[in-house]
Parts: structure tokens; C-alpha cells; sequence
């Protein structure tokens, strides 16, 4: 059993090494010094939320901005919460300390097993892995691009960012109220650059959920009928 | 204090609420439907704006530059499910090409 999660987390881990120099990288050259790139990673500990505050900064986004949107991409976190609850078995400190690993990672590896000590057990390893990997990452991220400059732009590295943000976003988008969702949010995002201060578009894209859900309301009646 | 450092601490504070509200507050208690739906398409929103705001955004205003050109070769490797480092040299490495022939 032990070994089967063993093999699960590894691939999953060893996918987040190349996110983690992106980040580090993108960190760097939104002008957050190591130390700062270094406390996302350890404190906030999640990739996409991590990946949006630092681009809305390094557009000159405002600190509302940033931090909202970042924010909003943690909110799943709270329906892996809920999801893990019954297996995170422990004092109210052990559960505190167990929840800072709450990430897709760590819920996906937690709640692909039957048995509650296995889930508790792989949501674990899963967890501590991809930390370990992502705050190491971040680290030679940070040091290999810091006053890259103009070097960003020969390598075509500022293209690094929007492959990253697709990247994520492309698993989601299997589905027609995900994909509904992503291109009117994108749409919205699209149209407010001229007339928004930077990160303001960004925060307007939530407005896109409604799209996906008027397609999600009809698949429901349809069910029903 | 630096912008960033106070982006951080907002972050880490609201991060820490959301993720242990489940196994400290909640325990399995599922969340409203209506939620649970706004809570999963959430980040589809968010990461399509991103993506297209980091390509065409310089700004105030639409750049339309070598980024787009790197966008889309990432959107034909993801399309062929080639790995996210693969993604990313090919995505730069396009930026960088358009960028030296233009």
C-alpha cells in the first residue's frame, strides 16, 4: 500500500519541479527580492495563486489586487477541506499544521484511497513532497533569473508566464461549463485592459463563473426531465 | 513596508483560513451546491484572464506581440500532452524566433 502511494506522489512531485523555476523566475523578474519569492512559497504554498499576485505586481497591479485575486484562487482549498476533514485526524495543532499542505497535489493523491489512515497517509506524502520540491525550485528560480534583464526578453522567457497560466488552466477546460467559464472570463479580462488599472481585469474574469453556470443550471434540468 | 511583503501577509493569513477551515471549523460538512459551483469554476476564470492578459497586456493597453505567437505553440504542445517543461522551452523558444526574425 505504502509503496503504491510512494509511486503516485512521486510523478505528481516531480511535475512540480519545472513550475517551481518558473515561479522563481517570475518572481524575479516582477522585482520580489529571494527572501520574498522564498515566503509565498513557505506560507502561502500554492502555485496558482502564487503565479497570479506576482504577475499582477510586476504589471503594477495595486496591493488589493494582487492579494484578492491570489486569494480567489485559494478558495478551492476550502472545498479540499472539506473533502480531507474526516481523514486529518489530530489534535487541533496537527490539524492546523496538516492543513498549511492542503493543494490540489496533496487532495488528489489524500483522496484517490479507501481507507481513512491511507488517505490521511498519502494526503501527507503528497503534501510534504510537492513542498519540499516547489520551495527548493523557487529558490534556484529566483537565483538563476534574478538580473537576468534583458536576457527575459531574448530567450523569449516572458512567454514562460502565459504558457504557465494556460498550462494550468488546460486540464479544467474538458468540460463546456469550464471552458464556457475560461473564455468569457477571458473575454471580460480582455476588454477592461484599456479602460482598468492593471489586476483590476483580472478580478473582473470572476464574473465569467455565471456563464458557466447558466450552462450548468440547463444540464441539471435536462436531467431531471 | 514593501508592496509585495503586504501582498504576502494578506495572502498567507487568508490562504491559512481557507485551507484549514475544512479540518479545523467545518469537519465533512459539504459546502451548498450553489457554492461548490461558483468554488470550481472559479479558477477557469481566473487562469484564462491571466493567460490572456500576460500575452497581449502591456499596461493600459493590448499588445499584440511575439508572446502570442509562443502562447500558441504552448496551446499545440498542451494539445499533445508533451510535458510542462517541453511546454515552456517551446513556448520561449518561439517568443525568442518571432522575436529575432520581426
Amino acid at each position: 500500500m505504502k509503496r503504491a502511494i510512494h509511486r503516485q506522489a512521486a510523478s505528481i512531485v516531480a511535475a512540480v519541479a519545472p513550475f517551481g523555476i518558473v515561479f522563481g523566475a517570475a518572481a524575479a523578474t516582477a522585482g520580489l527580492s529571494l527572501v520574498q519569492a522564498m515566503g509565498f512559497s513557505l506560507f502561502v504554498f500554492g502555485g496558482s495563486s502564487q503565479f497570479a499576485a506576482v504577475e499582477i505586481l510586476g504589471d503594477g497591479g495595486s496591493v488589493a489586487s494582487a492579494a484578492i485575486a491570489g486569494l480567489l484562487l485559494n478558495v478551492r482549498s476550502l472545498a479540499f477541506g472539506v473533502i480531507m476533514a474526516p481523514a486529518l485526524v489530530g489534535t487541533w495543532w496537527q490539524r492546523a499544521a496538516m492543513s498549511q499542505l492542503m493543494i490540489d497535489e496533496s487532495t488528489a493523491v489524500g483522496a484517490a484511497q479507501h481507507e481513512r489512515r491511507w488517505r490521511r497517509y498519502g494526503y501527507l506524502v503528497a503534501g510534504i513532497g510537492v513542498f519540499l520540491v516547489w520551495n527548493v525550485t523557487t529558490a534556484v528560480g529566483h537565483v538563476a533569473f534574478a538580473g537576468a534583464g534583458d536576457l527575459i526578453t531574448e530567450l523569449g522567457l516572458d512567454a514562460a508566464g502565459p504558457a504557465a497560466f494556460l498550462a494550468l488552466l488546460w486540464p479544467r477546460l474538458s468540460s463546456a461549463p469550464q471552458r464556457r467559464t475560461a473564455i468569457v472570463g477571458a473575454l471580460i479580462a480582455l476588454a477592461l485592459i484599456p479602460f482598468a488599472p492593471p489586476g483590476v481585469p483580472i478580478l473582473a474574469s470572476m464574473l465569467g463563473v455565471a456563464a458557466g453556470r447558466v450552462g450548468a443550471r440547463r444540464a441539471d434540468e435536462e436531467v431531471l426531465t | 513596508m514593501n508592496e509585495a511583503t503586504l501582498v504576502l501577509i494578506v495572502m498567507t493569513i487568508g490562504t491559512f483560513a481557507l485551507k484549514s477551515a475544512g479540518p479545523l471549523v467545518l469537519g465533512d460538512r459539504a459546502l451548498p451546491l450553489r457554492v461548490q459551483q461558483v468554488v470550481d469554476l472559479l479558477p477557469a476564470a481566473l487562469l484564462a484572464a491571466l493567460t490572456i492578459v500576460s500575452t497581449v497586456g502591456d499596461g493600459r493597453a493590448v499588445a499584440i506581440d511575439a508572446r502570442l505567437v509562443g502562447l500558441v505553440v504552448a496551446g499545440r504542445a498542451l494539445w499533445r500532452r508533451l510535458p510542462f517543461v517541453v511546454v515552456i522551452v517551446l513556448a520561449s523558444g518561439a517568443t525568442a524566433l518571432a522575436r529575432l526574425i520581426s
